[in-house]
């Protein structure tokens, strides 16, 4: 089994410096989402700042979810809604393509290092992890402002 | 006495291929489920080849064969605990015994609120928000989650026996946690994570002296040692055939003789009635009103079979050989550098499951390097997260050890650990 497809360069170096962690995340619009297998947890917010998704972000957790973490902030800071929805969808697509790859793949930037992680079932799940919660603030800070 | 290893282990066929390619398989993962030897397979096989009928329905050939063995296999199972047939109660597995026990409460319960007439028994199982239920910090989630069910369901209060920094129970405020209050005392013999096996003889006796019913969860601990019901005295006892080389999909219930006859009803329907009528029914007695429709026979008959295996090695024998793995691994994991054991550091009432973290290297990594190596391990919270809390870790790596082990797979496994630490530059 090819480990070295799993932990490739890009995702160990995301893994030791992350981008986009804080200490703690005190607001209270936060999500908190959590792997129940394997006990991977993160809490994230995000603020809409003139179309622009600010995020913040701590977790504990594996390299895959962590990495994951550290590359979606940096593909996602600062980007609208739409484009980040467009990123969470290429990434899911990455992930169910069995080391495959996908097509259109400039999207991704370093995500497509997770390309291996998609051979690996169990971690799939770590993997998307962040992309999830991601996208539950996202929704709760826009259902937030409409109200 | 030392086992006959390689005749052991060449009796379970999942040892003679390779995994990822060209590794030996090194199984570390029975505290989760065990590995089958052939008489195991072979004897459900052979039922469905020979034997398979309804049991306890139909008076043909098969349906009485069938009954036959499905009766001898609860005889056999009930002589190996130390305790008679009729105590016996077939589930699914450990999580629907604890289930059954935990529903018998919320069951009469809710009987007793419609002013139903309850039996002497069953009034023992009435609760609400003045009465406890006492469990440990160190339970699985299987006896975790049916309590706080109860709890939700009638108000009943839950507490918690504590663990220790070192990963026993801590039995000082056992006295005032153990009241006229307490209605049961539900408690791991082996946790699961911990790999501690509980003094659960003291427990039980101060339980008895207030009244309260007691429930021990069992599942690491048949498999593993000779567990007699009539010494350590539970009320009820529940364990799971899959962790003790038998089948999946059969678990037991031990239910004390004298309890048994007048608890409140689980799964109803069919086989386990007397008389049924448009509007009501009255029910079987003994075992058969807790094994409500089509029963698991073969499962069951694969489970003596692997009770029968299990005898013929001799349970002190099984014992002895698990301890001398798990001396030899916590020896050489506290020998290894950046490894830390998380419960008991040594062998002081402890069993073969050992649980550990590395040192920046998060479990979920740890075991996907072992796995590359061939070697199964279990990485998470285990089924009983509170520990996980308790003992301040996210999450821990288990090795854990069958008859089928040996030393080698000790080493084996601390070489890849070696290696992972290479690899991640730790
Ligand atoms: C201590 C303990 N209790 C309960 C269970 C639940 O067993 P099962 O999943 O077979 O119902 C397990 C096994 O996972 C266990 O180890």
């Amino acid at each position: 089994m090819n480990l070295e497809s799993l932990y490739q360069e890009i995702i160990l170096n995301h893994y030791k410096n992350p981008n986009g962690k804080v200490a703690s995340v005190d607001s209270p619009d936060a999500v908190h989402h959590v792997n129940p297998s394997c006990g991977d947890e993160i809490t994230l917010a995000v603020e809409m700042l003139d179309g622009q998704a600010h995020i913040i972000f701590n977790n504990v957790g594996c390299s895959i979810s962590q990495a994951s973490a550290s590359v979606m902030f940096d593909l996602c800071e600062s980007q609208s809604v739409s484009k980040i929805m467009e990123i969470e969808d290429s990434f899911l697509e990455l992930m169910q393509s069995r080391g495959q790859g996908i097509a259109d793949d400039e999207l991704l930037g370093d995500a497509i290092a997770f390309v291996g992680v998609s051979q690996f079932p169990a971690r799939i799940k770590c993997a998307l992890l962040p992309y999830m919660a991601l996208k539950d603030a996202i929704s709760r800070e826009i259902e937030g402002v409409s109200k | 006495m030392s086992l006959d290893l390689s005749a052991i282990k060449s009796d379970f066929p999942i040892f003679q291929q390779k995994v990822h390619g060209n590794k030996d398989l090194v199984y570390l993962d029975s505290a989760a489920t065990s590995q089958k030897p052939n008489q195991v397979i072979d004897a459900l096989t052979h039922f469905y080849r020979t034997s398979n009928g309804g049991i306890h329905r139909g008076s043909h050939a098969l349906a009485e064969r069938a009954t036959m063995l499905y009766e001898d296999a609860r005889s056999n199972i009930a002589s190996f605990i130390g305790a008679e047939a009729n105590e016996i109660v077939f589930t699914k597995n450990a999580t629907e015994s604890i289930n059954l026990v935990a529903y018998s409460f919320s069951n009469a319960t809710a009987k007793k609120q419609q002013g139903h007439a309850l039996s002497d028994i069953e009034a023992r199982f009435v609760v609400g928000p003045n009465d406890e239920i006492l469990l440990t910090e160190m339970e699985h989630h299987a006896n975790l989650v049916p309590w706080q069910e109860l709890h939700l369901k009638t108000g009943v209060q839950l507490k918690f026996i504590p663990i220790t920094d070192d990963g026993y129970l801590d039995l000082e405020t056992i006295d005032t946690l153990i009241s006229e209050r307490t209605k049961i005392v539900s408690i791991v013999h082996q946790s699961n994570i911990l790999g501690t096996i509980n003094q659960v003889e003291k427990i039980f006796a101060q339980a008895k002296k207030v009244g309260a019913l007691t429930l021990l969860d069992s599942c690491q601990s048949v498999p593993h040692m000779p567990v007699d019901v009539s010494q350590l005295n539970p009320d009820f006892m529940a364990f799971s055939g899959h962790k003790m080389l038998g089948p999946n999909g059969v678990g037991v219930l031990y239910v004390k003789s004298d309890i048994l006859q007048d608890l409140s009803v689980f799964i109803t329907g069919g086989s386990m009635i007397e008389v049924v009528h448009l509007e009501h029914s009255s029910y079987a007695k003994g075992v058969a009103r807790f094994e409500a429709g089509t029963q698991s026979a073969a499962d069951v008959v694969g489970l003596s079979a692997a009770v029968d295996y299990l005898r013929k090695i001799d349970m002190q024998n099984v014992h002895e050989h698990g301890l001398d793995l798990t001396q030899y691994a916590l020896e050489k994991l506290q020998e290894s550098r950046g490894v830390k054991i998380v419960g008991p550091q040594t062998m002081k009432e402890r069993g073969s499951a050992i649980s550990f973290v590395v040192d920046d290297i998060h479990p979920h990594d740890v075991g996907q390097f072992l796995d590359a190596d061939g070697i199964a391990v279990r990485v998470g919270h285990h089924c009983a997260w509170p520990v996980c809390r308790r003992m301040a870790v996210p999450a821990t790596t288990r090795a854990s050890f069958y008859i089928y082990n040996q030393k080698s797979d000790v080493d084996v496994m601390i070489e890849s650990l070696q290696k992972a630490q290479k690899f991640f530059g730790v």
